[in-house]
């Protein structure tokens, strides 16, 4: 494999994470939400194992592999468990202004690859082309928080931004130290523990999972 | 090996109190704990204090005067909070608002939040600095909701989905450092230590630094509770039990704090130019004036409370943002009878408000009469947090004051005015509560004393008289932050 093949390669995996983090910022059911999510991780782990070949670096191989089960085969099946049990599979949430938010999204990644541009200019990686898109995912994901209002889809907001974060991290320097990277998945395992919990009590205590109808914590006047 | 002792004996604590945090003898546990981490970091501190700054453990920690001092204040304020949480958890349990389960989560997760702490300030590693930091909002997510009132569910909601956002931003920050660091120090674990990164600085890409320190800012910021990205902040502390709200005031938000500093100090060194102080200055400044203007209009004890915290803190990023011996100083100053005092604060609230079961300050009545020791101990905390003469708090806002009148003369009026809206604000809501007669529903209660009169003597000390070792501490810590 030539170095401009990988390179082309790793592009289109950049434009499918992208497209499936705008898959996500409309997508209305649960459950399509979560295999698009499952797919967006599957992008990743390819793309990281592509650099890690093109680049010699052996450890992202590792990085790969732990975007794999992470990614792909943990979280999507913990998340899987949860809708079963709260029984929420069939649930269709309100998206409005789908246009505007598909606006948005575009405005975020024009941003992202004029924000990301110095960087680019200095990087000798084969891989900086695609710095803008893993900042545009993180965005992307934050403006999915923003403007959903159910609890798992703001979830699964999250880890899409961790997703980005991981690209970022493999795009503009072929990973993080090791140490880093594992303690990373440590935290995303550990925060997928407590929101599954949460899950739960917002389910107990509001009888939905829309946090909309979280809103008793204001100031007062 | 003092490192390990401090970082095991909180880990292993957790992994004990995990299993056995409902027994009887629990808290005594939590409590030994705590007692042998705060002999370990004094052992350490005297070892920074004769040899200076070291690393240790292969390159993975680094220890100098500056995180060393926070060491030790974690381990103390920690400890006190445990002595503090003993009679305040029984009562919680006895009137049912925690169960079996509650409490051996309660007690396992304090100490992992304790243990995340101390690693963010041992670990001489950006990136594990992030990890830990992340570990001590997970550990702190759901002891906020402990309670499991539809309130504090949404409170730490709020508080883990905001957190989690503004620490992601931080770690793409951290990526862009390690990016701009790997240029000159080759790839691998060496390019994010801060003893390597601080060496080469001068050498480091200003424009990527540059993007790195806003994404810093902005994710470090929001763990501070610096304005505007503080909303998690009041109701995370108002709906969590009032140890937490203790330890989240004191040690949390002073940890993040260290974590921008360094930051700070790493760009403003590699750029030669003051753009992190500004931007420190800037988001200080709003924080001291909107939480000011806040604390007015709150009703209810802890989120007042709360909203002081993030005005101190306010002053703090605006001091380190100022720089200069004598604001860097004051900073250092602050951040340590900032905690002292809050931590203190809040023991006597917690007591207040379970001797009227409410958290409402309209029905917080006839306090000095009631307990004189919680009376006194809250009329005398909010003194001493306002800045009255002669606590530690009189001393730190002074120096920040003369400072700022130095260096920049135009910022002058706007703190003195957040400041004595501060002073308005917290003296005609706490008034009332301490004076007046005893009301029908107020109780009595068995309180802890002791870690109040501990925390306000020694912020009575430091008011009146610099120790030595204090003052020389600090100095080597400003030499540091240069």
């Amino acid at each position: 494999m030539t170095i401009s093949l990988a390179a082309q390669i790793n592009s289109v995996l950049a434009a499918l994470i992208l497209l499936t983090a705008f898959g996500l910022l409309v997508q209305r059911r649960i459950y399509g939400l979560l295999h698009l999510f499952a797919w967006q991780g599957l992008f990743l782990s390819i793309s990281t194992a592509v650099v890690g070949f093109v680049a010699e670096k052996h450890h992202l191989y590792i990085s790969s592999l732990l975007t794999l089960t992470l990614k792909v085969i943990v979280l999507p099946y913990i998340l899987h468990v949860l809708i079963m049990r709260l029984k929420i599979h069939k649930e269709i949430e309100t998206v409005v202004n789908v246009p505007t938010t598909m606006l948005i999204g575009i405005a975020l990644v024009i941003f992202s690859y004029s924000l990301t541009s110095p960087i680019r200019d200095l990087s000798t990686h084969v891989t900086k082309s695609t710095i803008a898109v893993a900042l545009a995912t993180v965005l992307l994901g934050l403006l999915m928080m923003i403007t959903r209002r159910h609890a798992v889809t703001q979830i699964i907001g999250f880890l899409s931004m961790e997703n980005g974060l991981f690209f970022a991290a493999t795009s503009a320097t072929y990973g993080m130290p090791l140490v880093v990277e594992l303690g990373v998945g440590l935290d995303i395992l550990i925060a997928a523990f407590i929101f599954g919990i949460f899950f739960f009590h917002i389910n107990t205590a509001f009888d939905t999972l829309d946090v909309e109808q979280m809103a008793r914590l204001k100031e007062e006047d | 090996m003092t490192i390990l002792t401090l970082l095991g004996v909180s880990f292993i604590g957790a992994l004990i109190l995990a299993f056995v945090g409902d027994r009887k003898f629990a808290p005594e546990i939590n409590i030994v704990c705590s007692f042998a981490t705060f002999v370990a970091s004094i052992v350490l501190a005297l070892r920074v204090y004769h040899d200076g700054p070291f690393v240790a453990g292969r390159e993975f920690f680094f220890i100098d005067a500056f995180s060393v001092y926070l060491v030790v204040l974690t381990a103390f304020v920690s400890m006190t909070t445990t002595i503090f949480s003993k009679p305040y958890m029984r009562r919680e349990r006895e009137h049912g608002r925690v169960g079996h389960w509650g409490m051996r989560f309660y007690h396992a997760m304090f100490q992992l939040f304790i243990f995340a702490m101390f690693l963010c300030l041992l670990t001489n590693n950006v990136g594990v600095l992030w990890i830990a930091m992340e570990l001590a909002t997970l550990a702190t997510v759901l002891l906020v909701s402990l309670y499991k009132t539809p309130t504090a569910i949404e409170a730490a909601w709020k508080y883990f989905i905001l957190c989690g956002v503004g620490i992601a931003l931080a770690l793409f920050g951290t990526v862009l450092l390690y990016f701009a660091a790997e240029k000159v120090l080759g790839e691998g674990g060496e390019a994010l230590l801060w003893t390597n990164l601080s060496q080469v600085s001068g050498q480091l890409e200003p424009t990527v630094l540059r993007l790195a320190f806003v994404f810093l800012m902005v994710g470090y910021g929001t763990k501070v509770g610096l304005v505007p990205l503080h909303n998690w902040l009041p109701d995370a502390h108002s709906e969590g039990p009032t140890p937490i709200s203790a330890v989240l005031s004191g040690l949390l938000l002073n940890i993040a704090l260290y974590a921008l500093v360094r930051c700070k100090v790493l760009v403003d060194g590699s750029l030669g130019t003051h753009l992190a102080g500004n931007i420190m200055m800037g988001f200080g400044l709003l924080s001291i004036l909107v939480a000011s203007f806040s604390m007015l209009r709150q009703k209810d004890i802890k989120r007042m409370f709360a909203y002081s915290s993030i005005e101190h803190m306010g002053i703090a990023t605006f001091a380190f943002g100022l720089g200069g011996p004598i604001a860097t100083f004051g900073a250092l100053l602050h951040m340590l009878v900032h905690s002292l005092t809050k931590s203190s604060i809040f023991f006597t609230v917690g007591h207040a408000s379970q001797m009227h079961d409410t958290q409402e300050m309209s029905k917080i009545r006839g306090l000095i009469r009631g307990n004189p020791l919680v009376g006194w101990g809250l009329m005398l905390g909010v003194m001493a947090i306002v800045g009255m003469p002669p606590f530690g708090v009189f001393t730190s806002e002074f120096l920040i004051l003369t400072a700022t009148m130095k260096d920049a003369p135009l910022m002058t009026p706007f703190l003195l005015l957040g400041l004595g809206v501060a002073f308005a604000a917290l003296l005609r809501r706490v008034q009332p509560m301490v004076s007046g007669h005893i009301p029908s529903w107020q109780h009595p209660l068995k309180a802890s004393h002791v870690p109040v009169i501990l925390h306000m003597v020694l912020i009575l000390v430091i008011g009146l008289y610099m120790p030595d070792f204090l003052s020389r501490w600090f100095h080597m810590a400003v030499e540091l932050l240069k």
